[in-house]
């Protein structure tokens, strides 16, 4: 009897765990995006490649409209001031938030408590030890992980984009440690809605 | 009459033991050794400059190589003043494989033209008249470029003053999806190149990644976050039937189709060990690809031939390797990363680091032969090349 009465949570944790191979098991994310895709279309002038310069531009009306609507926050003030000293920083390869970066964390949701109005968007960067869409995904994580943690902290999500510059913007070109380290950040953007 | 048949005996066995790939005269596609085949020679004369240039470059990366008359497998004669007149003949049986001449275009399309022609005698796809596109900086943005697979006639496609990443050719068609960031966002946008019209495929919230679409052209795998996490997803190629293909928050990036289309092959991460996976697109178990123990591979591309997957090895410095499709032992071959397939599934083009720039190349997987193609004015970083199939 004994054996039966243990046996059902067993079996069940076996299963769930042969049902999921190589995973933890993880707590859903609580900060998906709003599910809101932006759909642009801006044909150009006609004419084939290969004849003179293959430039295409959106249409001004394409691009104006672009900027308006979609994901996020478009056409919002952006300020790189007042979170400028709250730039958080990563190990090489990771997107884990030290101990040491969460006052800055904490820092950003006290502001945006304070001012309800505001958004913020957190830019994911690397170094350049990786490959181009490595170092994409990574930043993103980077800018995913912080963005979890401001929610954690008790603001509403909706206000808090991500977007990752992979190696593509990094503030020190050279290829020393030290550059590696700066480079591996997690920078907060204030935004304001347009007047 | 004795002595001229042993003597055609040992010349043939002379043949035979020392043209490694070539058992028969007109060889046929069989699978190779990477990095360890010797090339086909040949010789060449009566042509001489551009068209010298073209022709060399043509066939190095496609493992052929150099040498005189006596010791050639083929002798390539040619030349032609106006036209481009072009012979390619098998020195041993006096066969002659192509007896050209071509006209139109320019002098470098009709040598690549004759060069086509000599691989699809020897039974391979022909590149030669194909197309890459990659990504060009123009510090400190990057715009989208479409060359000639030599890297000629490079023009910009974009003129964005943004940052744009990962282009990828739709499959049989003049028309691309790559990042951009044009909207002050990370999206996918489609591009058709004929009419120059581009529409914003995926514009979801967060970053939107690294589009790879099927061969039969009819759908887009791509890296999302707009879930939380950044995870794999695939839709129809107008966009419908979004499906999330990975639910974790470990490492997903870079995806890449067999070419039958039915799997996705990726950079992932389980249990904190990195790997290459695929998953179907319609959705089930992850399935790891054994790279022989091999650190942080990424970026993969599988063969059109279905035989390959050639990645790139993170770990200090950056390698190209191959492994077989179903798995097994990667094969390192040169310095280089973000690898992209030819359709004769035996050239891939690459980018390597170079005093902080990036430049493109062209490597010979079975001869590990490679060259770097043709710069940009300026000689700006060229990174992330997708070969057009």
């Amino acid at each position: 009897m004994k054996i039966t009465k243990f046996a059902e949570p067993i079996i069940l944790g076996l299963l769930l765990s042969l049902a999921t191979p190589g995973c933890k098991h993880h707590e859903p994310p609580i900060t998906h995006f709003d599910d809101k895709k932006g759909s642009l279309s801006g044909p150009g002038p006609g004419g084939t490649i290969g004849e003179g310069p293959g430039v295409s531009a959106l249409s001004d009306e394409a691009i104006a409209s672009g900027l308006k609507a979609g994901p996020g926050h478009p056409g919002w003030n952006k300020d790189r001031e007042t979170f400028q000293a709250d730039t958080v920083h990563f190990a090489y390869d990771s997107s884990v938030i030290r101990a040491e970066d969460k006052s800055k964390v904490a820092a950003v949701a006290d502001y945006l408590k304070g001012n309800p109005g505001a958004a913020v968007e957190i830019e994911g960067h690397c170094d350049e030890r990786g490959t181009d869409e490595y170092n994409r995904a990574l930043g993103e994580r980077r800018a995913l992980a912080l963005r979890e943690e401001v929610a954690r902290l008790g603001i509403d999500p909706n206000r808090v984009d991500t977007i990752s510059y992979g190696r593509d913007r990094r503030v020190d070109m050279g290829s020393t440690e030290a550059a590696h380290r700066k480079n591996r950040r997690g920078e907060f953007v204030l935004l304001t809605p347009p007047k | 009459m004795k002595r001229i048949f042993l003597f055609n005996l040992i010349s043939a066995a002379l043949v035979a033991t020392s043209a490694l790939a070539q058992e028969e005269l007109t060889p046929i596609v069989k699978s190779f050794e990477p990095g360890n085949e010797k090339p086909i020679l040949v010789s060449v004369s009566g042509i001489n400059g551009e068209a010298l240039q073209v022709l060399q470059f043509d066939l190095y990366v496609q493992g052929f190589a150099f040498t005189n008359a006596e010791a050639a497998q083929y002798l390539i004669t040619g030349g032609g003043s106006g036209n481009f007149q072009g012979r390619v003949t098998d020195r041993l049986n006096q066969h002659s494989l192509v007896s050209k001449a071509y006209s139109g275009s320019s002098l470098r399309r009709q040598v690549h033209a004759f060069t086509d022609d000599f691989v699809e005698a020897l039974q391979r796809k022909k590149i030669a008249q194909t197309k890459i596109a990659f990504k060009g900086e123009a510090h400190p943005n990057s715009e989208i470029y479409i060359a000639d697979f030599d890297g000629h006639g490079a023009q910009a496609v974009t003129q964005d003053s943004s940052l744009v990443a990962a282009p990828c050719w739709v499959p049989g068609r003049l028309a691309l999806y790559y990042t951009s960031y044009k909207l002050n966002h990370a999206d996918i946008f489609y591009h058709d190149l004929s009419t120059r019209a581009r529409s914003a495929f995926a514009r979801y919230g967060g970053s939107n990644m690294s589009p790879a679409v099927s061969p039969d052209g009819t759908k887009v795998a791509m890296i999302l976050s707009k879930d939380g996490w950044t995870d794999l997803y695939v839709c129809n190629s107008d966009g419908s039937d979004l499906r999330r293909l990975t639910k974790s928050p470990q490492d997903e990036s870079s995806p890449c189709w067999s070419p039958d289309g039915k799997w996705i092959c990726f950079a992932a991460k389980e249990k904190e060990h990195r790997s290459l996976c695929k998953i179907s697109p319609l959705g089930g178990p992850l399935q790891r690809i054994s790279t022989g123990g091999v650190p942080s591979p990424t970026e993969p591309d599988w063969s059109p031939d279905g035989k390959w997957i050639a990645f790139t090895i993170q770990a200090g410095t950056f390698q190209i390797c191959v492994v077989p499709s179903t798995g097994g032992e990667a094969i390192p071959l040169v310095e280089g990363e973000d690898p992209s397939w030819s359709p004769n599934s035996r050239t891939l083009a690459y980018s390597r680091r170079q005093g902080g720039q990036y430049v493109l190349a062209l490597l010979d997987v079975p001869t590990k032969q490679t060259k770097d193609i043709s710069r940009l004015p300026g000689g700006a970083s060229q990174s992330q090349p997708s070969w057009a199939k």
